[in-house]
């Protein structure tokens, strides 16, 4: 059983009216394993995501989460799986009604039916993980800057020390050094835990930092997988292209939508 | 040929709009009866629902109340009925003027700010969070609104009756002389049971209406800020359109025959 794969996606199809967005992608997540899927914008990677996640629903395919398949699952089974889930989302997406702690605590109140007391105990332990003061938890979100939001948003993500935790664009729109410290952050967090992880982004610094295997995306493909090390030399001229942030190449970006 | 296509397009729009309201609709039902149920949620909805909206609902009942007796006692001494004046005050009031007037007051308060809460966590994906924290947005987001809808609108459409009767009494008693023992005997004279309960009825449809437009329209909104300000308009309408429609509907299943 230790073989089996924890996330195995296979031919999985989904487009929106007319405009095919995955078009027959196959991926396969080990336990434990970090995998970085790069791409430009609007290539599908959220759509992907949001797939596994079981928020957007494939028309063909399938995406199997511990052997157990997801598509067409029902809602009741859906809430049980998620509890083996953490996502951090790439606006943060941190309830504004509440506080930062209620937030970082909400998948042990809601979801685990922890009390209050206890869930507040363990919110403060992983704000200070991430390098926020226990202070911080009685702020309301809006009062933050985007890279404590972020911080928040991880802490969110492991509080319930979940099995598997995405990352969509963990760094985008923060200074490169807060970039870093967030990547650092989750490559630590990613150690504690041991958990598996499937992040998406479309910088190479952080998935040179956070990956073991990189994948490509590209027009609803995977175009190119392997380890974290090779994509210097993966002998693919649209990864190429990719990481040295060329606009001349095999890839054309479509401005006309 | 392109004026068909058109007619088309809009006809099929509609049906898919109507399908997916039942389906909104349907699921959201199951949700309020099934648990888990968020007590603290429905409190804090019924407060604003209920309590919140008593000023608004208070002022548009008083001043209903006080235009009814001066319209109906300058009308009706044409042809000498001024003695009706309590009467005609009671009965539209408990029948029409406070649940729909209440209705369009508390549309305009709460389904635009539902709408717009709930558009703001589509568009910033919280919702998507919501899942992913396994919590169902149905549940969390959706059964307590409507739930708190329709047990509060009714209560407020109660206070409009006391407030709105009283409004016609300040004017029968204050300015037009009548004696205040006739006019109290007047108003409870001729008063049944049912049409103060076909009146909280509407109310607690009405409540329903509100909230489930509100929800449906910003759970569906899309496009960031315009996205919103379309949903928080659309909640208002057709909230607002519904309350209209399904007031003649249960007048006639009351008094229809």
């Amino acid at each position: 059983m230790s073989d089996q794969p924890k996330i195995q996606l296979t031919d999985v199809h989904k487009s929106f009216g007319p405009k095919v967005v995955l078009d027959g992608v196959d991926l396969s997540v080990a336990k434990g394993e970090s995998v970085v899927v790069i791409g430009g914008s609007g290539t599908g990677k959220s759509v992907m995501l949001k797939s596994i996640l079981g928020i957007l629903r494939p028309e063909k395919g399938s995406i199997r989460v511990d052997g157990q398949e997801v598509i067409g699952m029902r809602s009741r089974d859906r809430d049980a799986l998620m509890l083996k889930f953490g996502m951090l989302f790439q606006g943060s997406a941190l309830f504004d009604s509440l506080k930062v702690w209620e937030n970082v605590a909400f998948g042990l109140i809601q979801g685990r039916g922890m009390d209050r007391a206890q869930a507040r105990d363990i919110a403060i332990e992983t704000l200070a993980s991430v390098g926020l003061a226990a202070s911080a938890g009685d702020l309301s979100p809006a009062e933050l800057s985007g890279g404590m939001q972020k911080r928040v948003a991880l802490a969110r993500a492991i509080a319930t020390s979940p099995e598997i935790i995405f990352f969509d664009e963990p760094t985008t729109g923060l200074d490169p050094i807060m970039a870093d410290v967030i990547n650092d952050l989750i490559v630590k967090c990613v150690k504690d835990l041991g958990a598996t992880t499937l992040s998406i982004t479309h910088d190479m610094a952080s998935a040179r930092k956070i990956a073991d295997r990189i994948a490509m995306l590209y027009k609803g493909k995977l175009i190119w997988v392997g380890p974290a090390k090779d994509i210097d030399h993966s002998g693919n001229e649209f990864v190429d292209q990719f990481i040295h942030g060329r606009a001349e190449g095999p890839i054309k970006m479509e401005l006309r939508a | 040929m392109n004026f068909l296509a058109t007619v088309g397009r809009v006809f099929l729009s509609f049906l898919a709009h109507v399908g997916r309201l039942s389906a909104f609709t349907g699921t959201a039902l199951l949700h309020m009866v099934r648990p888990p149920f968020y007590p603290r949620l429905i409190g804090r909805s019924m407060v604003e629902i209920g309590y919140y909206s008593l000023p608004v609902v208070g002022l548009t009942a008083v001043f209903t109340g006080m235009v009814l007796a001066l319209q109906s006692y300058s009308g009706f001494s044409r042809f000498a009925a001024e003695g009706a004046v309590a009467t005609v005050v009671v009965l539209s009031v408990t029948r029409e003027l406070a649940p729909v007037l209440a209705g369009l007051m508390v549309a305009g308060r709460i389904g635009a700010s539902m709408a717009a809460e709930i558009g703001t966590m589509r568009v910033t994906e919280q919702i998507d969070a919501l899942t992913t924290l396994s919590t169902n947005p149905f549940k969390y987001l959706v059964a307590p609104r409507l739930l708190a809808g329709v047990v509060m609108v009714p209560f407020l459409v109660l206070v409009a009756d006391i407030i709105g009767v009283f409004g016609g009494y300040i004017v029968g008693v204050y300015k037009l002389g009548f004696n205040p023992t006739t006019y109290l005997s007047r108003t409870w004279e001729y008063l049944e049971p049912l049409d103060v309960i076909s009146g909280l009825t509407k109310a607690a449809v009405f409540g329903f209406l509100i909230s489930l437009m509100g929800c449906y329209n910003g759970y569906y909104s899309r496009g960031g800020a315009q996205g919103v300000g379309a949903a928080t308009t659309n909640s208002v309408v057709s909230a607002a359109i519904m309350i209209l429609v399904f007031n003649y509907v249960i007048t006639a299943l009351y008094f229809g025959k």
